[in-house]
Order: C-alpha cells, then structure tokens, then sequence
C-alpha cells in the first residue's frame, strides 16, 4: 500500500527534502533553544547563571581538597581571628576553625542537600498532581484529602520533632526527611494544570483509541506541561536553599560536625558575633543571598521563555 | 454557603483526631524522659521510676492517649515539667504575645501591599510597575531568617534603633508606658515581616486590576465620563480588593509558622520560642499541645480564607 502511494505520488525526492526543511524551520524551536535565547537575550540571567554553575562547580571541586575533620578541629589558638591574619582569608570562628574553609564545605552540604530535596519532592509531587488531577473522582478526593491533611502539619515544628526523635542522621536522612513535607506546593500545581490538560481534545482522543492511563499521563500530558514542571522546579530548588540553612540555622539540621551555612549564621546567635566578629557569620548570609536570589532570577527567565508573548529572546 | 461551612468542618474534624494521635506518638518517640534531669543525680533510681508511674508513663501507648484526650477535653493539657505550670497557662501566655506580633504583621502587610500592588497595576509596564515587580521578586526569593538576622544586626546592635531582645523592657510601668514598651518590641519584627511578606498580596491585586482595567464595566464607566480617579477608587479597587480579603486567613497562618524564626531571632516570648525551648528540655506536654494548637490553627486559618472567598465568589461554593 505505502509503496504504491509512493509510487504514485508526484512529489520528487528533492522537492519532499525541500518541503521538510521548510517545514522544520517553520516548526516551534526546541524548549532548550527558546530558553537558551532567553538567556541569551538577557545580561543579568546569563550573570545568574554564570554565578550558580560556577559556585557549585568551584564547591564541589574545592570542597575535595579540604579535610573536613581535620578542619572542625578546635584550635584556641585561632580565637576568632580576623580576616587575613594567620593565613585565614575570612578569618576564624570562636573554636579557631577557619571560615574561607567551612564556607566551601557548608555551602556544599547546604547545595547537595537542597538539589537532593528538590529532585525528590518534585518527582514525587509532580507524580502525586498529575495522577491526582488525571483520574478525577474518588482517586482524586482521596488524595486531596491526604493533601490537605499534610498542609493541615505545622511543617518547621513537625521536621523539628522527628529530628529530635532520629538519633543518628546524616545528610540523606535529613533530605527524606525534608522531602515528606515539601512536596504540597508542586503538587497542587501540577494537578490543577492537569486538570484543565485533562479535558483537552488530544486527551480524549487517546482515550477513544485505548492509550492506557499510564502512557496518557506520562507520555502525552506531562511533555504537554514540561514548562511549567522546569519552572516550579528551578523556583523549589531556590526554595530549599532556605529550608535546609533554616532548620540548621535552628539547630535541627545538620549535626553540629557537619558544617551548613545554616550553622555558620547560627553564629550569630551569640551577641559578641554578631556585633564584632561579623565575619563568623555575614559572609554565609550574604552567600544565601546571592544564591537565592540568582537561581530564583533564573526561574523567572524561564517562566518567561515558556511564555511565548512575553519572551524577550528572538529566535532565529 | 453554610452548607460549604459545615462540610469544610466535617472534614476538619478526622484531620484533627489524626494529627492528635500523630503528635502524641511523635512525642512519645522522642529519647529521655522529663524528669532524668531535673532531679538530683544523686536520687534513687526507684524513686524515678516511681515518678515515671505516677505520671502514667509506664502505661500502654493507647491508655496514655486515652487519657490525655479526655483531659484535653476538659481543658486540662497537663503539666510543664520544665516550667511546673499548666500548659494551657503557660501556653495562654505566650500565645497573647504571638498573636499580637502576628496581628500587627498582618496589618502592616496589607498597609504597604495594597498601595504598591494598586499603584503597580495603574502604571502596568511602566517603571513604577518594574521597580515593584523587581522588589517583590527580591523579597520574595530570599530566605526569611536570613532577612531577619541581617535586620537585628543592622537596626538592634550597629544602629541600636530597636530592642533585640523581650517583649517588653524590664523597666515599664504598667499603663501606657507598658504598651508602648510592647508596640516597641514588636516593631523590628513586624516591619520586617511586613517589608518581606507583600509578594503574594502585591501580585494577586496587581492582576486582578489589570483583570478588571480591561473588563466592560470599567469601559462603560469610562465612556459616561467617570473621572479616572473615581474609576479606580469606586468601579476597579472595590472589586478587585474583596478577594484580597481573603488572603487574611492564609497570611496568619504563614506568619504562624514563620514565628519559631522570628521569635528565636528576638528572643520574643511567645509560643515559637516556647516549643524551641520545649523541644530542647524534652517537655512533652507543651510540645504536643503546641503542635496541636498551630494545626489547628493552620485548619482554621484556612477556613476563615475559604470562607471569605466563599461569601465573595459565589462560583467556589459550587460543589
């Protein structure tokens, strides 16, 4: 059959291979384009994202260098020493460690820990809202339920409480810990796009032909809201920057060997710090700052490019 | 519309015997007991263990929330171990001090967002516009603590404009001195709650203004001649600030939450700073009917939302 439809067809090879070409050209641009021209378009996005590569990349790499035990070692010797003295180029803390070091390695654990967190929270939110929003009924008002009841939770003081109860955590604890309780806000988004993707013509179209509601979920509806996943994502992930180094700034977080940037603020807990050692705990603030307020930067400029009238890229 | 209330509470009602046997075996997990550190080391092993008996401690975990349930019922949450005083006293206290700190946020919330989010939508795509959307973006993406610890430092300790620590100053007389004293202690933290918690006020009524700049209502009144002031004082703003009313119950509920932050920052006596200390002496009681208390909290934070939203669109009543 197909070969006699070639056969009989009037376009010539040439002219099909032309017909493509233009039809690709004339096609939507791939997303990794749009928002690569996004960034392209817009200086101060391609600086935030400059500085995010480049920080994790300079604290993963750096923090293989630095030997953290050896580092949490007091040395008294070292009291609160200033900047630049003695070979410590933000000076040390109360127990002599050095700053510049703990920075590197808080910063690492601080990062890890929110990747870790996102990824796990946004898979199992983005799952929970598209199956929730997917299959309306009685699936749907159970999970709502269960929704409302977690939003219901006083979130800090529930993660305090079962950190107080776990003896013996490390950084992967604490994620799956954080992770219970952060997963609310990605899934009554995704479910309340779903919900309108879900009445469209192709859905149903999927359906009649016998598609079953794995594929129609997986393949057909969430590429259909892929901008709107990448978006939430890379906004959660500024997000959790501020969960971890809250709960460790608290003293839940981290163990007290396990340097955080949470912790390194924590030191201003202590009035002396705050008021004359501000190098104990300044730089990691305004660390948290530059970081959150980058990567949020880098969530606004691809909302914008999944935007199609508010982008300011100009695609070729 | 009662008809939606009453089913919203029904709901509530197994959340809240959830969370309570949540929390009271949360608790009950928890390492140490009240009283190992209290007493005298030197004291007699079975005289703790009489003390454990005494409070119920050694009963099954089901008698035990049995217990507590009838006497939450009657109004008795036990007592502190650590403060040897009723929780519900001791927690009346401090809530007092919360809720205020909370109210005077809220407030000065809608004070400076609904200004900046009228004043963002009339000059939509205009600089006034970007210069707001830019500033809420910055407030919005920065970890709230972090705001919080770099306030004190500039305005408590470098510029020693404020108090950093209480709730009042040791020195007040009762009457207006102490309330001044009181608004004092609250105003660091309540102008930086307010600076940083506009974001989702300023954007909803930046939207909903320009929803409505462009709806026929607003076009008809514009075409029989209505001033342009008078447009946006009686036609766009009473519509567009109805919903807003309804972020009220959410914006509590926010702050409620963010106030172990605030209160363990200011060292501000309320009920954060109570469960920080709690959770530390391993108090149990207080830590369970605290949690309880900001859950239901948070339930009727939200209630008092929909609620609102309710009565001023009838269409979320449809169910």
């Amino acid at each position: 059959m197909e070969e006699n439809l070639n056969k009989h067809s009037d376009v010539s090879a040439a002219d099909l291979d032309r017909l493509n070409k233009e039809a690709q050209s004339e096609a939507t641009p791939a997303a990794a384009k749009i928002i690569w021209d996004e960034f392209k378009a817009d200086r101060p996005a391609m600086i935030a994202l400059f500085i995010v590569v480049g920080f994790i990349l300079f604290v993963m790499i750096g923090s293989l260098f630095i030997n953290t035990p050896k580092m949490m070692e007091t040395n008294i010797m070292n009291y609160n020493a200033a900047p630049g003295t003695s070979g410590f180029w933000l000076g040390a803390d109360s127990a002599g460690r050095s700053i510049a070091q703990q920075l590197i390695v808080g910063a690492r654990n601080s990062i890890g820990i929110a990747i870790g967190l996102t990824i796990i929270s946004s898979v199992f939110g983005i799952c929970w809202g598209l199956i929730s929003g997917y299959f309306n009924g009685y699936i749907d008002w159970g999970m709502q339920r269960v929704y409302d009841f977690m939003m219901m939770l006083p979130m800090t003081m529930m993660i305090i409480v079962i950190v107080t109860i776990i003896k013996n955590y490390n950084a992967v604890t604490l994620t799956l810990i954080f992770s219970i309780f952060y997963w609310e806000g990605t899934s009554r988004l995704i479910r309340s796009r779903t919900l309108s993707e879900s009445e469209k013509d192709y859905v149903a179209a999927s359906k009649t032909s016998g598609t079953g509601s794995f594929n129609i979920i997986f393949r057909e509806i969430m590429p259909n809201i892929s901008s709107l996943i990448i978006v939430d994502t890379t906004l959660s992930f500024a997000e959790n920057i501020g969960v971890e180094t809250g709960l460790s700034y608290l003293g839940f977080g981290l163990p007290i060997q396990t340097p955080s940037l949470g912790t390194l603020i924590a030191n201003a807990n202590d009035p002396n710090n705050i008021t004359q050692y501000w190098w104990t705990w300044l730089p990691a603030a305004a660390l948290i700052i530059i970081l959150c307020l980058s990567i949020s930067y880098i969530g606004q400029v691809i909302r914008r490019s999944a935007d199609a009238s508010q982008r300011q890229g100009v695609s070729d | 519309m009662w008809k939606t209330v009453l089913r919203r509470i029904m709901i509530m009602i197994p959340e809240v015997i959830i969370l309570s046997l949540l929390v009271f075996l949360l608790a009950k997990a928890m390492p140490g007991d009240p009283f190992t550190g209290s007493i005298n080391p030197k004291a007699d092993p079975a005289q703790l263990h009489h003390l454990m008996e005494m409070n119920g401690l050694y009963d099954p975990w089901y008698q035990q929330y049995w217990n507590w349930v009838v006497h939450l019922f009657h109004g008795n949450l036990g007592n502190s171990y650590q403060y040897q005083e009723p929780v519900a006293r001791l927690i009346s206290s401090r809530a007092v001090n919360t809720l205020w700190l909370a109210l005077f946020t809220t407030v000065l919330t809608y004070c400076f967002a609904l200004p900046m989010g009228m004043y963002a939508a009339k000059h939509e795509g205009k600089l006034p516009d970007t210069i707001i959307r830019f500033y809420t973006y910055i407030t919005y993406s920065i970890p709230f603590f972090v705001i919080l610890v770099i306030g004190i430092w500039i305005f408590g300790y470098v510029l020693g404009w404020f108090p950093t620590t209480g709730s009042i100053s040791s020195t007040a007389n009762p009457g207006i001195s102490s309330a001044g004293s009181r608004l004092y202690h609250i105003l660091l933290p309540g102008i930086m709650g307010a600076l940083f918690g506009t974001v989702n006020v300023v954007q909803y009524l930046r939207s909903e203004v320009i929803d409505a700049k462009r709806s026929d209502y607003v076009r008809t009144a514009r075409s029989k001649g209505v001033p342009e002031a008078d447009v946006y004082k009686h036609h766009i703003f009473r519509n567009s600030l109805l919903p807003i009313a309804a972020f009220a119950g959410y914006s509590i509920t926010g702050l409620l939450n963010g106030s172990i932050f605030t209160e363990t920052i200011f060292s501000y006596p309320g009920m954060g700073l109570l469960f920080i200390n709690s959770i530390n002496y391993r108090d149990y009681t207080v830590i369970t009917a605290l949690v309880l208390i900001y859950g239901i909290l948070n339930l009727l934070g939200t209630l008092l939302s929909d609620i609102i939203l309710s009565i001023v669109d009838p269409r979320i009543r449809i169910e």
